[in-house]
């Protein structure tokens, strides 16, 4: 075969290859899609439409009737986007205390952190629970946020393994120059490790926006409930609202994957682990 | 990750270095270095080790919010090898893991190089792998619950066309973990990413290499690429383990709680949950969250250990 007959051959593979495994993960995503837009006579029909008709763009209207949409919208919003300020705020400064400073048990400091993440969140949820509520902070949004402010042991671990591979000249250079560690630290260390803040920001913004267990713990009032916990409200001892809920899902989920789709080359080179990129 | 313990050398495996890191005289005093890490050294204590050691203490009373308890030393733990319900949640959650874990790695690994080849309209396709990690897991709970209904659902509806009749997935007994399973890898964007990532930090100059030596796709893909990639499938290894192991939020939102049919899905973490935030069992919750961080640090440590015949890093 001529080189660029192959060539052609291959690429035509690869698209094929990518489209066949595209159509598993994306049938049921647009089966919720397609469910979201269906009215209530349609959503169980057998065999199953695939395109709802009529288009009933009612059911987001009803959905966000139904749960108290724009107030779990804003509490959901308003803990993702702290906690992932937390996140972008202290791990890059810890990571880099691990990669490019020299202190005392650093390297023990270090070693615990990645011993850290095999705790299951289940061993210190029972304390953590009775500590928050000692401190008056169940029942508030606090618990989801405040930590956030201390660390993420995942989160630390891949900005330290982004930072081992910047050079040290331009750093040894401003340390000539007088420059102070912070200094050195917030105007030339940083800004080269944007896209690993961004890979951390962009997986803790995910991680907190779906999360469940979290709000299920330490939320006990309806009107501070997620978006997570909302969702839950569709099914009722009724029966389960299948329509709206997947209009709730969808709205939920399209964001992130504008966000996602924009941003996933940069994502993806700010995850490293070998500290050599 | 492998941790070293030679004395004058760093702890940290060091192929994680940069080559040329050279120790700088100038860099600051240790003082410096505990400021910055502050944060973390304080998180660290208030929400990792104290919750931790007080955990210990709670396992070993009938510790509950209503009441302080009493010391009751191994009672709890005691009373959980001979409770049924227990034992159950451990083989349902082993089950998962031991199917979830290396069918996720293979599938994962497989997706991310398809992910990783250069034709046109990539950042299209990177996106649909990774839209279901993006649906929140309560939506797609309710969602595949609903593709695998028998009666209605999409997953029948397609083995029906081709004429096989579809089993009664998360109503049998027998089914409901596979269907779990199923649902499961259909959300593993997260380690693909980080297995993309892995791959482009393989050096282009060693396929350049197998090129000048004539090596085949297939070869290329088991000298450069899977050896080279093991350090990455050692860390997501540790983790899908770990997270096997604490499948909560799916089985949970399912069967909204109850772990139906016949227990076939109640988790582990299903059932420490209950323990402590329904019955308020605290200090029977704490004994088994005890026993599931012994048995994750026992597996951990067996990888750790086998990754020693197994982890190629590079540079050496």
């Amino acid at each position: 075969m001529q080189p660029k007959a192959k060539k052609n051959l291959l690429r035509i593979s690869a698209h094929f290859g990518l489209l066949i495994a595209s159509a598993f993960f994306l049938v049921p995503f647009l089966w919720m899609m397609s469910t979201s837009l269906k009215p209530v006579t349609q959503i169980f029909t057998y065999p199953p439409d695939f395109i709802p008709n009529p288009f009933q763009w009612s059911n987001y209207m009803e959905a966000t009737e139904y749960i108290p949409f724009f107030t779990y919208l804003s509490n959901t919003t308003i803990i993702t986007v702290f906690s992932t300020i937390g996140v972008i705020i202290s791990c890059p400064l810890v990571a880099y205390s691990f990669a490019k400073l020299e202190w005392k048990g650093r390297n023990a400091m270090f070693i615990i952190t990645i011993a850290v993440m095999m705790i299951p969140m289940q061993v210190t949820m029972i304390p953590l629970f009775l500590l928050f509520n000692k401190i008056g902070w169940v029942g508030t949004a606090l618990p989801l946020i405040v930590p956030a402010f201390f660390g993420v042991p995942f989160s630390i671990f891949l900005m330290r393994q982004f930072f081992m591979g910047l050079p040290n000249t331009l750093r040894d250079a401003a340390k000539i120059d007088g420059a102070s560690e912070f200094r050195i630290y917030w105007q030339i260390m940083l800004p080269l490790a944007k896209p690993a803040v961004l890979a951390i920001g962009l997986f803790q913004f995910m991680n907190v926006w779906t999360d469940f267990i979290g709000p299920l713990l330490y939320l006990t009032d309806e009107s501070q409930y997620t978006l997570s916990l909302g969702l839950q409200q569709f099914q009722s001892q009724k029966g389960t609202e299948w329509g709206l809920m997947m209009a709730v899902s969808t709205m939920m989920t399209l964001p992130i994957i504008v966000l996602f789709f924009f941003m996933q080359r940069t994502f993806i080179q700010g995850i490293t682990f070998s500290g050599i990129k | 990750m492998k941790i070293k313990g030679d004395s004058d050398q760093p702890l940290i495996q060091e192929s994680m270095e940069v080559p040329i890191r050279k120790k700088s005289k100038i860099s600051g005093s240790s003082a410096t270095g505990w400021l910055f890490a502050s944060p973390w050294v304080i998180g660290l204590i208030l929400f990792y080790a104290f919750p931790l050691f007080s955990s210990i203490y709670f396992s070993f009373t009938t510790y509950s919010i209503l009441s302080p308890g009493e010391f009751v030393g191994l009672g709890n733990y005691r009373q959980l090898m001979s409770d049924g319900l227990f034992w159950k949640s451990i083989y349902n959650t082993i089950y998962f893991a031991i199917f979830f874990v290396p069918l996720s790695i293979i599938i994962g690994v497989a997706l991310a190089m398809m992910l990783n080849m250069r034709v046109k309209g990539m950042a299209v396709y990177r996106t649909i792998f990774f839209l279901p990690t993006l649906v929140p897991h309560v939506a797609l709970a309710v969602l595949w619950m609903w593709l695998l209904n028998p009666g209605f659902g999409l997953v029948n509806g397609a083995l029906d066309a081709i004429g096989i009749t579809g089993p009664n997935w998360l109503g049998s007994v027998t089914w409901s973990k596979p269907s779990l399973i199923l649902m499961s890898l259909w959300a593993i964007g997260q380690p693909v990413i980080i297995y993309l990532a892995g791959l482009g930090d393989i050096p282009q100059e060693l396929y350049e290499a197998a090129d000048v030596d004539g090596a085949s796709w297939l070869q290329k893909i088991f000298t450069v690429t899977l050896p080279l990639l093991t350090p990455v499938i050692f860390f997501n290894l540790v983790m899908g383990a770990i997270g096997a192991f604490q499948q909560f939020t799916l089985p949970y939102t399912m069967t909204q709680g109850q772990g139906t049919p016949d227990n076939s899905l109640t988790f582990y973490v299903m059932y420490l949950y209950d323990n402590a935030f329904k019955y308020f069992k605290m200090g029977y919750a704490s004994a088994m969250a005890w026993i599931l961080f012994i048995v994750i640090m026992l597996l951990t440590a067996v990888i750790f250990l086998s990754s020693k015949r197994w982890v190629h890093y590079q540079g050496k």
